[in-house]
């Protein structure tokens, strides 16, 4: 019931044109009951008394009827579908906005597959409750209502003798719901575990083609192809059951009103007219009744998948701006962790109690071993997940009293899983500022060292490029995300071990980029060249979610630690190259 | 490299305006005789069904008529309730032979698109990479999973309701014939209005129908985009923008579907005047010919009765045809890519590739993704067994199109490729690909345990393997300080794991395969320093002992190459080792120079 208030409320805003479609129902309804008793009066009285001329009058009235019903039909779809599309449209919008701002922690367990399901299968389902289950609803307590009383009024035994079978269709009604719906239900979780499967086997078809496991992924999706059709088949076992059961159970009403009213007619306490259209009034009585099993498994289905897409739109967000956040402008850039206890699953803690300081224009590089919680750092500053315990601050404002957008605008990342979208490469490069000029994309790639093969493209900055942007190289994505920084003109930077999987030429290009882009901002680099550390005012060496080591190059080679195992073992072999090289020490 | 789109123009996919006419057919046909046919015993059950329930539907309203007529006249109580009888063992002979017919149809038509998309699913899998650049999986996402559910209802159910419908109202004429032929020819005057109105709707629904099925997909590329985004979206703060985007896709969605709608809205309903037009013309005529006594009253009830089980048929087919049409316009999408040849597949009489030494030859290899513009001039090497080729160039200059080209994900233009003397052309895919090591500059990780990740080349390795494979790749250490070590579910694309440990788990997934030759992008870096040394580590020893043609940026591999090719706009341009080459003075000395200064 819940779940169905809260749907209602989005097709709510339509009352007026729903009030009208009711209206247009009881007026085609009143029409159709009109027909069976122009009927009863052409059998009981025009064709007894002969009478030609009303004989033409009154199929002209059964013909006007049905022009008029079926205008007043086609309005009433047409009404009703409006308003049922118009819903949907609303709820995936919603869904839409809301899947955008679920943080990080959601989507680090979410399947894109069975998202993608929710927003359109799910809302799919919807729009047919909406369009076509509440209609029906409506148009059968209508019919049932106004039925009941013409059939009374015309024969009040026969009709409560027709009665008979009502219970009967309610029970195998209630039975079919019982059981049809948690078939169809299984139905829907499959199709959404095909879908996971699909999906993922499409993004990885490079894999899988490399490691020649084309049929065992075929396999694997057979699995699941397989539970999927017979999951359908059980379901479509019990509909096929239930379904003809209740036409059965119309036609046995109808069994009894032929008994008992022919019989009634012989006793003369009925015409044959009326027998007639008690007949046409019976099945107008139970067909509504009958539709009454679709739509309760519209409902439920709409229901379930109410409760799935609610359970988006509801999710409550971690990360939300506070009722009396602050808005900035331009942030000066001093960032400071404050003991900073974090943690992904709330019991093993990634991060133990972190200091940090950085000074605007500072640049921080951190080191590490994997899992030591360096990403987890710099996830941190643009509030993607936040602290368990301690605070981290901008300018001495602590990050959950500002501006949600406010404060990601002054913060530029790029990061190491590069995802560009698959729209033109000048779109790509304004994906944080849509109202830059073309000049201004031009000299953020320019700066970013991308401009020359943009050109060489042969649309330049409006080429295309493919889902995930397929057709384009790896350093040449990344000279795009680093153009793509730098248009922000971000106060904080964060460089996510993004220097590399390119080439030499192209990586010396993305280092005079880099270089551009952090100058003058507060940078959080994971490092892994031996410029960056160099060039670095702060270096930490994180070790199990704590600060291990800090300081500069220099310092930190003295201490002979942790730094020093790297240094020897990694940026040794650099350095090595340029003194072969004999040139250039000065990095 | 190749620049952007790669030239050729977009597949197919969204070329969605098809040529409507003469389609309808030969899809039908197709479908039938592909993937129908072996359910023909289902169906003719199911079709012998529906006969049996639209002859017995047919019976009620004559066994009405005859009570009317002679029964009640007579006042024979005993008559009325022996056609009580008749009636309702007539109902439920119906409800018995509806569950068998629909039970029958319904799994014949699951059965149906279940082989369907079983076959979509085999085809997606032999499709080469050319295509999947060219095509958003969102749009063929939509493929396997909406368009296929939405031919389930023609596939059976639709057609065997066709049949019954048609039985339906040739029976129904005949009876009304033999009834009274002049009250019968005036009910079927209506007939020509009901062939006018269906044959202008025809098109038009159908090209609403694509144009509805078109923005569906639009809608769902959208999203699958910006889910799989969403980390940059909320990066850069485009949650605002990106939602007015999708709204206006979303708006178009709508808008398509708002025009479906209309003209389905008033296609029934006239079609339901078309019918209560023929109840009029029953009632006036057939009211006449009692007053003149030729005909009996019953018959005019029966009329009624039999017309409106002659009009809901066609109303029904009407229905059914705009779930046709719908269902046909998904067909066709289905089929388009069941037609799409894959660009690289074996040849005929390919053979088995032998066990191989892992000699590498390159001969003068000419390709292009468009192959009016190469980007690969004619490529010529050796690689011996055992040594390693670093291939070194500025991005764009062909070294990831060169071990594409070796792989096979691409076939070359001219030119050939052999190992151990054989052209790689002239073997099936799957024995080329099952002996190369592919480590790719994108790691992909798939759902399920790291366990099942690294033994995702060879299912059949033993436990013992699989964590000597790990231990070899320096991937053992952090895999068992995961929370259930090598049992730990990764999630989506190995999301929890990070870009290092992801790198040393696909090393250990290919070192597990034991290739003789290993095919390494740019896979070995984008990670920080620390990770760096242990992946160092672990690259030597996964690159020991086999051919291995590696995509080098890093100074420590590219010392350690037997021979570096240096590449430069589709064409080796110098040949050598480190020393060498930097003696030689020239674009590698430029390059290493630039590197470091």
């Amino acid at each position: 019931m819940k779940t169905l208030k809260k749907l209602l409320k989005f097709v709510a805003p339509y009352w007026f044109l729903i009030l009208v479609v009711i209206v247009i129902m009881l007026m085609v309804t009143g029409i159709n009951l009109l027909v069976p008793r122009i009927t009863k009066i052409i059998i009981d009285d025009v064709i007894p008394s002969g009478a030609r001329s009303d004989l033409i009058l009154m199929a002209l009235a059964v013909l006007g009827l049905a022009a008029i019903s079926g205008g007043l039909t086609f309005l009433q779809r047409y009404t009703m579908e409006y308003v049922a599309q118009k819903t949907i449209y609303l709820i995936r919008n919603s869904l839409y906005d809301a899947l955008q701002r679920l943080p990080f922690s959601f989507y680090d367990s979410a399947q894109t597959g069975e998202l993608m399901s929710r927003v359109t299968g799910d809302v799919e389902r919807l729009r047919r409750f909406f369009g076509f289950g509440i209609m029906r609803l409506i148009t059968s307590i209508v019919t049932f209502l106004g039925v009941l009383v013409l059939m009374l009024n015309m024969h009040w035994k026969l009709t409560l003798l027709s009665f008979v079978v009502t219970p009967f269709m309610l029970y195998v009604i209630l039975q079919f719901s019982r059981k049809v719906r948690p078939a169809y239900f299984e139905v829907q979780q499959q199709l959404a575990n095909l879908t996971a499967v699909l999906q993922e086997n499409l993004t990885g078809i490079r894999v899988v083609q490399s490691f020649v496991q084309e049929e065992k992924e075929i396999e694997k999706f057979k699995l699941e192809n397989e539970a999927y059709l017979k999951r359908n088949i059980t379901a479509i076992r019990l509909n096929a059951f239930y379904s003809p059961l209740l036409n059965f159970l119309i036609g046995s009403g109808v069994v009894v009103i032929l008994w008992y009213g022919s019989r009634e007619v012989v006793a003369n306490r009925l015409t044959v007219g009326e027998l007639v259209a008690f007949n046409s009034y019976l099945m107008m009585l139970l067909t509504p009744l009958r539709f009454l099993s679709n739509i309760i498994n519209m409902y439920q289905q709409a229901i379930a998948c109410g409760d799935r897409i609610f359970e988006i739109l509801e999710r409550p967000s971690e990360i939300t701006n506070a009722s009396d956040a602050i808005e900035i402008e331009k942030a000066n850039g001093y960032v400071r962790f404050e003991d900073v206890w974090f943690s992904y699953d709330k019991e093993n803690f990634v991060l133990k109690g972190l200091n940090i300081n950085a000074e605007p224009g500072e640049k921080i590089a951190i080191l590490g071993a994997t899992g030591s919680g360096k990403s987890s750092v710099i996830n941190l500053i643009p509030r993607f997940y936040d602290p368990m315990k301690g605070r981290i601050t901008l300018d001495g404002m602590d990050l959950k009293k500002i501006d949600l957008t406010s404060l990601r605008r002054n913060i530029g990342m790029v990061s190491q899983d590069i995802f560009l979208f698959s729209t033109t490469i000048r779109e790509n490069i304004a994906y944080g500022r849509q109202n830059a000029t073309f000049e201004e994309i031009v000299n953020a790639s320019k700066a970013a060292r991308a401009h020359d093969f943009i050109m060489a493209l042969p649309k330049g900055y409006d080429t295309l490029i493919g889902e995930r942007g397929v057709g384009l190289s790896g350093g040449q994505r990344q000279r795009i995300a680093i153009a793509r920084a730098l248009l922000m003109d971000p106060t904080i930077l964060i460089l996510d071990e993004s220097t590399s999987s390119v080439d030499v030429e192209t990586e010396r290009q993305i280092q005079e980029a880099l270089e551009i882009l952090m100058e003058g901002r507060t940078s959080f680099i994971i490092a892994q060249r031996l410029s960056t550390v160099r060039n670095a005012d702060k270096i930490l060496v994180l070790a199990d979610g704590t600060i291990a080591e800090q300081g500069t190059h220099t310092s930190l080679l003295e201490q002979d630690g942790v730094y020093k195992e790297i240094y020897e073992s990694q940026f040794r072999l650099q350095e090595m190259a340029l003194e072969i090289n004999g040139e250039g020490r000065d990095v | 490299m190749g620049y952007g789109l790669r030239g050729g123009p977009r597949f197919a996919l969204d070329k969605e305006e098809v040529d409507l006419k003469n389609y309808d057919y030969n899809l039908i046909r197709r479908l039938v005789r592909e993937y129908v046919r072996p359910y023909v015993k289902h169906i003719l059950i199911a079709i012998f069904l529906m006969v049996f329930i639209s002859l017995m539907g047919l019976l009620g309203p004559y066994l009405i008529k005859v009570a009317i007529d002679t029964y009640i006249p007579k006042g024979d109580l005993n008559g009325i309730a022996l056609i009580s009888i008749f009636y309702l063992l007539s109902n439920m002979a119906i409800w018995v032979a509806s569950y068998w017919e629909t039970y029958n149809i319904s799994w014949t038509s699951q059965n149906v698109i279940f082989e369907l998309r079983q076959r979509l699913f085999e085809h997606l899998q032999r499709l080469s990479l050319g295509f999947y650049d060219r095509t958003e999986s969102g749009r063929i996402m939509s493929r396997v999973t909406n368009d296929i559910n939405a031919l389930s209802e023609v596939a059976g159910p639709g057609m065997v309701r066709i049949i019954g419908d048609f039985f339906t109202i040739f029976t129904t004429a005949a009876i009304m014939l033999t009834m009274n032929t002049k009250l019968a020819f005036i009910s079927f005057t209506t007939i020509p209005f009901i062939i006018i109105l269906m044959t202008s709707f025809r098109t038009r629904i159908r090209k609403a129908y694509h144009t509805v099925r078109r923005k569906v997909a639009d809608v769902n590329a959208n999203l699958q985009e910006s889910i799989s985004g969403v980390r940059v979206v909320q990066t850069f703060s485009r949650e605002q923008t990106n939602l007015q985007k999708f709204d206006s896709t979303n708006m178009e969605n709508f808008q398509a579907n708002m025009q479906a709608a209309g003209l389905h809205a008033l296609f029934m309903p006239l079609v339901q005047f078309v019918g209560s037009l023929g109840t009029a013309l029953v009632l006036w005529y057939g009211g006449l010919l009692v007053i003149d006594s030729e005909i009996s009253l019953g018959v005019v009830i029966a009329f009624i009765s039999y017309i409106q089980r002659f009009f809901s048929p066609i109303a029904n087919l009407s229905e059914i045809y705009n779930m046709i049409q719908a269902a046909l316009v998904s067909t066709e999408r289905v089929f388009s890519i069941l037609d799409t040849e894959p660009e690289v597949k074996d040849i005929e009489g390919a053979i088995e590739l032998p066990p191989i030494q892992g000699r590498v030859d390159f001969e003068n290899v000419v390709f292009g993704y468009d192959p009016q513009n190469p980007v690969i001039h004619g490529i010529s090497f050796h690689a011996e067994s055992g040594e390693m080729i670093a291939l070194v160039g500025a991005t764009g200059s062909g070294k990831t199109t060169t071990i594409n080209l070796l792989a096979r994900f691409y076939e070359a233009q001219e030119g050939r490729i052999t190992i151990d003397g054989i052209d790689i052309m002239t073997v099936t895919l799957s024995s080329l690909r099952r002996q190369l090591g592919i480590v790719l500059q994108d790691n992909f990780i798939f759902s399920g345990t790291v366990k099942e990740n690294i033994k995702y080349g060879r299912p059949d390795a033993s436990d013992d393997q699989v964590i000597a494979a790990a231990k070899a790749v320096n991937a053992h250490d952090f895999i068992v300080r995961l929370p259930e070590g090598y049992d730990t579910q990764v999630q989506e694309r190995g999301s929890r794991l990070s870009v290092g440990q992801r790198q040393l788990v696909s090393f250990a997934r290919a070192i597990l395969t034991d290739p003789r030759i290993l095919i390494l992008d740019e896979a070995t870096s984008s990670v920080d320093a620390y990770t760096e040394m242990i992946i160092q580590q672990a690259l030597e020893r996964l690159l020991k002992g086999r051919t291995s043609i590696v995509i080098a940026h890093r100074l420590s591999t590219i010392l350690k190459a037997d021979k570096i090719l240096v590449i430069d706009k589709g064409k080796i341009i110098e040949e050598g080792t480190h020393d060498e080459l930097l003696a030689l003075s020239g674009k590698y000395k430029e390059l290493y120079e630039a590197q470091f200064r």
